[in-house]
């Protein structure tokens, strides 16, 4: 197998707080291939966003990278001196924010933004920057981008936004993209065409990305493989059809009982009872003990680590026991 | 027990004195937990002492020429080898004991300060109800007078104030009238400020169910005014005046450091200043130096407090 | 947009007519205009026959209407104390006036900025505390105490720089300039500080205050995972969003220098229009007085309306919200 874009082993992040550390990630480990798409979901606090922020060097302080290694195409990018993580970044890894509206400077026009990014990680003369400016506009699916380019990004629509967004991570062909959930400030009829063109993108370059989401029906219909997050741990990780379809871990079948479905199911959407655990206040053994429907003494002692049962990594000790226990469970 | 209280409420709503509600207060409570506040505090009691207690506190009355000795004059400090007993810190051209001239100074500058506070105050006060409660032309009007005095500096409007009622009095005026128009210069130029506050809150108030229901019994506007909307601006007014209060004393000694404010026969301490500003050249430090200290401890510290009151009145600010 | 501006200019009109209302009637009431023309021993016949030829038995309306379009011509009446004309008086004194405001608003912004910026990105900075120092002193401080001490420091301690007046000038047609002599430009700097010292602090706060505030937004964040270095970041990205509020700052802030420089420009003796000011006050001549307050009065409206265009040149969102009214 082909060495993976990005691969992240054991990573911990805590926050240093007045009342001590906080452990936001919490022994994360998973891989990213070229052209593929990984999708991140959880809700919010989970850690997905720091995840992200962590892989490109920018977790707000106190916030800091306690443990673990993150290696882009083989190398080690997590110790990093300052100067040489920003190289990286844009120019390696790039980045899509949530909310188009804030992401872009108010007083620039794109074009600069989009040549000053351009300029800052590669040889262009101006001239030669603007020329790429304007193809990456035309490649996002912006209209007239030659015109277009002089425009500030208030006279652009949410959805035109977003595309200049992502235009802007395109700028140095990053090998790897990480959208924070790039769909969530948009309309609903936008956010489709969004996801349509994030994944031609990655697919004609070839580009790994790494999705983060709350919503599970863009991972569903965008990711090639999923991991679910909980309480600054990975839940479970697999391929999108096999997690969607036949979740393991108990969290994930309540994710997955939450996506309206359109094939007539008529039963109600189930609910996950109570809510995540605030950081300061993760309860030992499993994260999720306190509100499983399946939970055992084990869970409130031991913390389960993911183990490869079947066809992909769960992290629940279910699925450590005897067999007969997991058919109670399906 | 519980029944005592019950049976008149007005005394149990009474029985803790507005002082010791104060001391149990936040206020107080966010009073002890700074000590730069409590250093500015204790400073500006000095002041204060210092100026009502000028009298006694003086070895002479720097006022009363028949005191002044001309062979005294331009003493250096007393930590100074040319020192003389009893002049603390030094004296001036005429003789004049430095330190008793401070607090002669200190007592015209307050008086000023505090007149002048309590004038734009209560200009202020009651221009912004009526504009709030009366609205339409009246509100149109002094806003729109407020609006241009902002425009303008207030050291240059009470300087232009200074300037007309000099011109309309006329000729030379005495100590105790220049005073007053100093006060009246310093409260027309500071009045905007509590206006635009107590408009505001008026403007709030004025839509409440409480203030309808004051007019249904028929109170008449002013007790409504006076004894409904009033207590809510108390605290934003108290913080705008304190604030203010050092912003008269600047103001005032400006003016007299201008020559325009008190005259050299009853010296605020600006006046001392514009003084001992003819001797900067000579070597004679002090004659400046130490009017100059005094204007801006003074300054500070009733700054400083009013930066504390306004943060401790507001804890959504901090 | 020329719609927004002819509004504003609408607005500064009715300000100037409300000020010329009050000069007019200082000018009208406060003095008798009749002394500028007279001597002490003129008879009451003769008195009234200048009255008359002043035009001050029409109507006041009629004489404010006068005064008015005497003013629009630059004509103010004549100085009591110095029998020569207000408008060549304050013409005179302009230059020395202007240059003054206008090195004091330049160290004020250049240091203020600089100041406000770094202690904005070195907050817990050793540096950024004596700023905030400073600028508490600068606030709290009245500013001819500020001027009496500099000259204490640098004319009279150490004698570097002169303590009073303008040095020598040049003349450039009407305008005399101390730009270009040595001793005119070191004569500049201590009036230059003291009048700037405040707007400086005030400078320095609102940058400190928008710079934490910027820096906290995404397309800050963004710029960071785009790569850009710190530098474009802070200084390219981050400082030319502060400076909208700073230019409201500086631009209302400009015409209170021309205003306060009467306390620098009587405590350095510095021969401008501020020290004419205080001399027409200490000598009650009320022309004078009027003049220069009708005169405050255009530099700021003047002053408020290019803020108002310069606005949109920052900004372009209000360009087009000024363009296309919502």
């Amino acid at each position: 197998m082909a060495e993976p874009v990005l691969s992240v082993r054991d990573l911990r992040v805590e926050f240093v707080t007045r009342r001590g550390a906080l452990k936001a990630i919490d022994g994360v480990s998973f891989d990213i291939a070229r052209g593929e798409v990984l999708g991140v979901v959880g809700e919010s606090g989970a850690g997905k966003s720091v995840t992200g922020s962590a892989v490109t060097g920018l977790i707000d302080p106190p916030g800091r990278i306690t443990g673990g290694e993150i290696l882009l195409s083989g190398y080690r990018i997590d110790n990093l001196p300052p100067e040489q993580m920003r190289k990286v970044r844009g120019k390696r890894i790039g980045m899509i924010f949530q909310d188009p509206l804030t992401s872009l400077n108010p007083l620039y026009r794109v074009g600069d933004q989009l040549t000053e990014t351009i300029r800052t990680h590669t040889n262009l003369s101006a001239s030669g920057a603007r020329k790429r400016a304007i193809d990456l506009l035309a490649e996002v699916g912006i209209p007239a981008p030659d015109r277009r380019i002089d425009s500030y990004p208030h006279e652009f629509s949410g959805g035109m936004r977003q595309r200049v967004v992502i235009a802007l991570a395109l700028c140095a062909e990053p090998e790897l993209i990480i959208a924070d959930e790039p769909t969530t400030a948009l309309d609903v009829s936008v956010q489709a065409q969004i996801i349509a063109l994030l994944k031609r993108l990655g697919r004609d370059h070839g580009t790994a990305i790494m999705l983060v989401t709350h919503d599970m029906g863009v991972i569903a219909e965008t990711a090639d493989r999923v991991a679910v997050m909980y309480a600054g741990r990975i839940a479970e990780i697999g391929p999108v059809r096999q997690v969607v379809q036949n979740p393991l871990h108990p969290y994930a079948k309540g994710l997955m009982g939450a996506i309206p479905s359109l094939k007539g199911d008529t039963h109600r959407l189930t609910q996950i009872p109570g809510s995540m655990p605030r950081l300061s206040a993760i309860p030992p053994g499993c994260a999720f003990n306190p509100r499983c429907p399946f939970v055992f003494d084990r869970c409130r002692v031991e913390r389960p680590e993911p183990i490869a049962r079947d066809l992909h990594p769960v992290a629940c000790h279910l699925y450590d026991e005897a067999p007969a226990r997991t058919e109670s469970v399906a | 027990m519980s029944d005592v209280s019950r049976v008149d409420p007005a005394v149990s709503s009474r029985s803790p004195s507005w002082l010791v509600r104060f001391f149990d207060g936040d206020v107080w409570a966010s009073f002890k937990r700074s000590k730069l506040t409590m250093v500015a505090a204790t400073l500006t009691l000095m002041f204060f002492l210092g100026a009502l207690l000028a009298g006694f506190l003086s070895p002479q009355d720097p006022f009363d020429p028949a005191q002044l000795e001309l062979m005294n004059s331009r003493l250096p400090p007393l930590w100074n080898a040319e020192g003389q007993s009893p002049f603390l810190l030094g004296t001036d051209e005429q003789g004049r004991d430095i330190l008793s001239a401070i607090l002669y100074g200190l007592r015209i500058s307050l008086l000023v300060g505090f007149l002048g506070v309590a004038f734009s105050a209560t200009l202020g006060i009651t221009l912004g109800l009526l504009a709030g409660y009366l609205g339409g032309i009246t509100d149109t009007i002094i806003m729109r007078i407020a609006d241009v005095q902002l425009t303008f500096p207030a050291i240059l409007i009470a300087l232009l104030i200074d300037g007309v009622v000099k011109a309309v009095l006329g000729g030379n005026l005495d100590a105790g009238t220049t005073l007053s128009v100093l006060v009246v210069s310093i409260g027309l130029s500071f009045w905007v400020q509590y206006a635009r506050t107590v408009r505001g809150s008026v403007m709030v108030e004025k839509s409440k169910d409480y203030i309808a229901a004051a007019r249904l019994i028929g109170l008449p506007p002013t007790a409504i005014m006076i004894k409904h909307i009033l207590p809510n601006v108390t605290g934003p007014v108290l913080v705008i005046a304190t604030i203010n209060l050092a912003l008269a004393v600047i103001t005032e000694a400006t003016l007299s450091f201008l020559g325009t404010g008190m005259p050299e026969t009853m010296p605020s301490l600006g006046t001392l200043i514009r003084i001992g500003n003819n001797y900067l050249f000579s070597g004679e430090w002090w004659i400046v130096a130490f009017p100059g200290i005094a204007l801006a401890a003074l300054v500070l510290a009733i700054n400083l407090l009013g930066d504390w009151l306004r943060d401790a009145l507001n804890p959504k600010l901090r | 947009m020329l719609a927004f501006i002819v509004r504003r200019a609408f607005q500064a009109l009715g300000v100037l007519l409300t000020v010329g209302l009050i000069a007019f009637s200082m000018f009208r009431f406060a003095g008798d205009p009749v002394n500028q023309i007279v001597s002490i021993d003129t008879p009451a016949a003769e008195r009234e026959e200048v009255r008359r030829s002043l035009g001050l038995d029409d109507p006041v309306p009629i004489q404010f209407a006068r005064y008015l379009a005497r003013g629009a011509k630059g004509d103010f009446g004549v100085s009591y104390q110095f029998r020569q004309p207000v408008s060549d008086l304050l013409a005179e004194r302009m230059p020395a006036t202007l240059e003054l405001a206008f090195c004091a608003t330049v160290f004020a912004i250049v240091f203020g900025i600089l100041m406000g910026v770094f202690s904005g990105l070195n907050r817990e900075s050793f540096m950024a505390k004596v700023f905030q120092t400073i600028s508490l002193i600068g606030i709290s401080l009245p500013t001819f105490l500020i001027g009496i001490l500099l000259i204490y420091l640098f004319a009279v301690t150490l004698g570097w720089l002169p303590s009073y007046g303008r040095g020598d000038t040049i003349r450039i047609g009407w305008w005399s300039t101390g730009f270009l002599t040595k001793s005119g430009l070191t004569a500049l700097i201590l009036p230059s500080i003291t009048l700037g010292l405040f707007q400086m602090t005030l400078i320095m706060r609102i940058v400190r205050a928008e710079m934490l505030e910027v820096l906290r937004t995404d397309y800050i964040k963004f710029a960071r995972a785009r790569g850009l270095t710190t530098r474009a970041i802070n200084f390219g990205h981050a400082l030319k969003n502060t400076l909208v509020p700073v230019i409201t700052i500086v631009g209302l802030q400009l015409g209170s220098v021309i205003a306060f420089s009467i306390i620098t420009e009587t405590v350095f003796q510095w021969p401008g229009m501020g020290l004419l000011f205080v001399q027409a006050v200490q000598n009650v001549d009320i022309p004078i007085m009027a003049a220069y307050l009708m005169l405050v009065a255009l530099i700021f409206v003047v002053i408020n309306l290019a803020v108002d265009i310069l606005y949109t040149v920052v900004d372009p969102r209000l360009r087009s919200s000024i363009r296309q009214p919502a």
